[in-house]
């Protein structure tokens, strides 16, 4: 009873808008994530890496001058370049798809130790017209509003670009790799090279998402991608089971989908944000996030196993 | 007639050098002419499928050479070798994306062989050309264009199968037992679809069965395999006298053993 006393309902208020921030920030990575693990059914740990590749290289450019908006764009290209070496670990020289991941996200913690030349590098939005930043949230509701059109703007946008791309040929090509590769080779597409490409267009992704994320919070840091492909998992999959329903056999399907992995890591942020405020140990939010992960991920399979037993009784 | 593919003594062996060694292919030699439909019976383990998947292309052979209407396929990978061949498969899980919509896929399987940018996978124009073809299905399926295949039957998706593969005319059809996995009476229709696919579109053939009633019945030739090589080639005049019994005897003579597979016999 105490300790509910002692919440503030304010303090949680308060929150609430960086929290929302933040998820509009991380659903991008989150789509990068829905490409790779539903579209091509391929779960890639790349991510963990690229997305911090994608905040040092924004960061670093930023601070030898170049434009936040310019930086963004080479961010993306560090991601698509490790979603590249992703690919061609998988596809050219055979290694399992989330091996391949693994080593390439290891071998960017070298690499973005290098890009930043030791573990964390600020980018103060005094100095710097950054793109976003947790700053304009607290300052006045103008700022505020700035943040939220701004990263909106990168949600709608990615998401028009993707439900575009995805209707395309070669869009269509991935997801036929992704669905069925026999059938895929059958009928002319290299999957190997939609492999590599979904690959790529994914992690560039991750890596605006970093890029962005590190504009936000002020700093780039090696770590900051640790976990990023749990809480990609979470947003998809939240977006499903919560929108899942609302998104099937419409116009536009594919759009509602993408947008509600966006909310995904929006709810997610703010279980998250509520988890803190309820003043649960934050050493535990991962160990929570994995859990929620792994019990909406076993629920499919164990729904479908359930179901198959019955058949098998009846 | 032109001489539309060539089999020139190919070999393949799966797992050299181990216990599971296999000699899969022993110099198999075979020429279809132009309009030739050809149906492959054997005893399991014969080499009839993997005659097919050495054609198509799914692994390197050890050696021979295969040509496609005089083009030297035998070092093109799978997806390349795709712009000859239209394949239907045992499994009719294999031959769709069962995630996208019947009309995606046969968008897809009418870009066989061509380079995919970024326009449209489907056009509009298309889409009433689809509806067209599944309507000759008689499935009742050109009125669910955006249904996706995962919600198909078997019956259903090899007919759809069968259109994707003849949809850009290939060189050559290869079936392989495709209506094994079927029920008798899907299985009936999805062979009279084969067959008028095939007519419509004077398809080259191929097309693997353990049913001999349907070998017989089906094209214009039958060849019979055993232990990876061709032991029989009947075609014409010869091939229509021709009854389950005369191909039982055959077997027993050319390989010294009795044929056996219940599944022949019983059918």
């Amino acid at each position: 009873m105490a300790i509910l006393m002692s919440l503030d309902p304010m303090a949680l208020l308060r929150s609430m808008p960086g929290a929302f921030a933040q998820g509009l920030v991380w659903g991008l990575m989150a789509l990068g994530v829905y490409i790779t693990f539903r579209l091509l059914d391929f779960a890639d740990l790349t991510v963990d890496g690229s997305l911090a590749t994608g905040g040092a290289v924004a960061v670093m450019l930023i601070r030898g001058g170049m434009n936040p908006w310019s930086a963004l764009i080479f961010a993306f290209i560090a991601g698509m370049a490790a979603g590249f070496v992703t690919g061609m670990l998988h596809t050219a020289l055979g290694i399992p798809g989330i091996l391949a991941g693994i080593l390439t996200q290891i071998s960017l913690y070298s690499v973005n130790l290098n890009i930043m030349g030791r573990s964390n590098q600020a980018v103060s939005v005094d100095k710097y017209p950054l793109v976003i930043s947790l700053r304009y949230i607290s300052d006045s509701t103008g700022t505020r509003i700035q943040v939220f059109t701004t990263s909106i703007l990168f949600c709608v946008v990615t998401v028009a670009i993707l439900y575009w791309y995805f209707g395309t040929e070669q869009g269509h090509a991935i997801r036929a790799t992704g669905c069925n590769q026999q059938m895929a080779r059958a009928q002319g597409i290299s999957t190997n090279f939609h492999t590599v490409l979904a690959l790529m267009l994914s992690n560039g992704l991750v890596g605006l998402s970093g890029g962005l994320y590190a504009q936000f919070q002020g700093a780039a840091d090696v770590n900051m991608g640790r976990g990023a492909i749990v809480i990609g998992l979470a947003a998809v999959i939240i977006g499903e089971v919560v929108f899942g329903k609302l998104c099937a056999g419409k116009h536009f399907a594919f759009a509602y989908t993408l947008l509600s992995v966006i909310a995904g890591a929006i709810i997610y942020y703010i279980v998250m944000n509520i988890v803190l405020w309820l003043k649960l140990p934050s050493d535990d939010l991962k160990l929570f996030s994995a859990i929620i992960v792994a019990v909406f991920l076993a629920i499919p399979y164990l729904k479908t196993r359930y179901k198959g037993k019955e058949r098998a009784h009846g | 007639m032109a001489e539309m593919l060539k089999i020139d003594n190919i070999h393949k062996t799966f797992h050299p050098g181990t216990i599971n060694e296999k000699h899969a292919l022993n110099g198999v030699c075979l020429s279809l002419d132009e309009g030739d439909f050809v149906t492959v019976i054997g005893g399991n383990g014969a080499g009839k499928s993997t005659t097919l998947n050495a054609v198509a292309g799914l692994w390197p052979i050890d050696s021979g050479k295969i040509f496609i209407g005089g083009d030297d396929v035998t070092r093109l990978s799978e997806h390349k070798r795709a712009r000859y061949l239209g394949r239907v498969f045992q499994d009719p899980m294999t031959g769709t994306a069962t995630t996208m919509s019947i009309e995606e896929n046969m968008a897809i399987a009418a870009r066989r062989g061509e380079s995919r940018g970024l326009s449209w996978g489907i056009t509009k124009k298309e889409r009433g050309e689809y509806r067209r073809m599944l309507a000759t299905l008689d499935l009742g399926l050109e009125d669910r264009l955006a249904s996706k295949v995962g919600l198909l039957s078997g019956g259903q998706r090899q007919a759809i199968t069968l259109l994707m593969a003849a949809i850009k005319k290939p060189r050559l059809l290869l079936l392989d037992e495709h209506t094994a996995a079927l029920d008798p009476k899907t299985a009936a229709k999805v062979l009279e679809i084969s067959d008028r696919i095939i007519a419509e579109n004077h398809l080259t053939a191929m097309m693997v069965t353990h049913n001999m009633k349907d070998a017989i019945a089906h094209g214009n030739r039958l060849i019979m395999m055993h232990e990876g090589k061709v032991i029989l080639d009947i075609r014409g005049e010869e091939k229509k006298k021709l009854t389950v019994e005369d191909l039982l005897h055959q077997f027993e003579k050319v390989s010294g053993e009795e044929f056996a597979n219940d599944k022949a016999l019983l059918s």
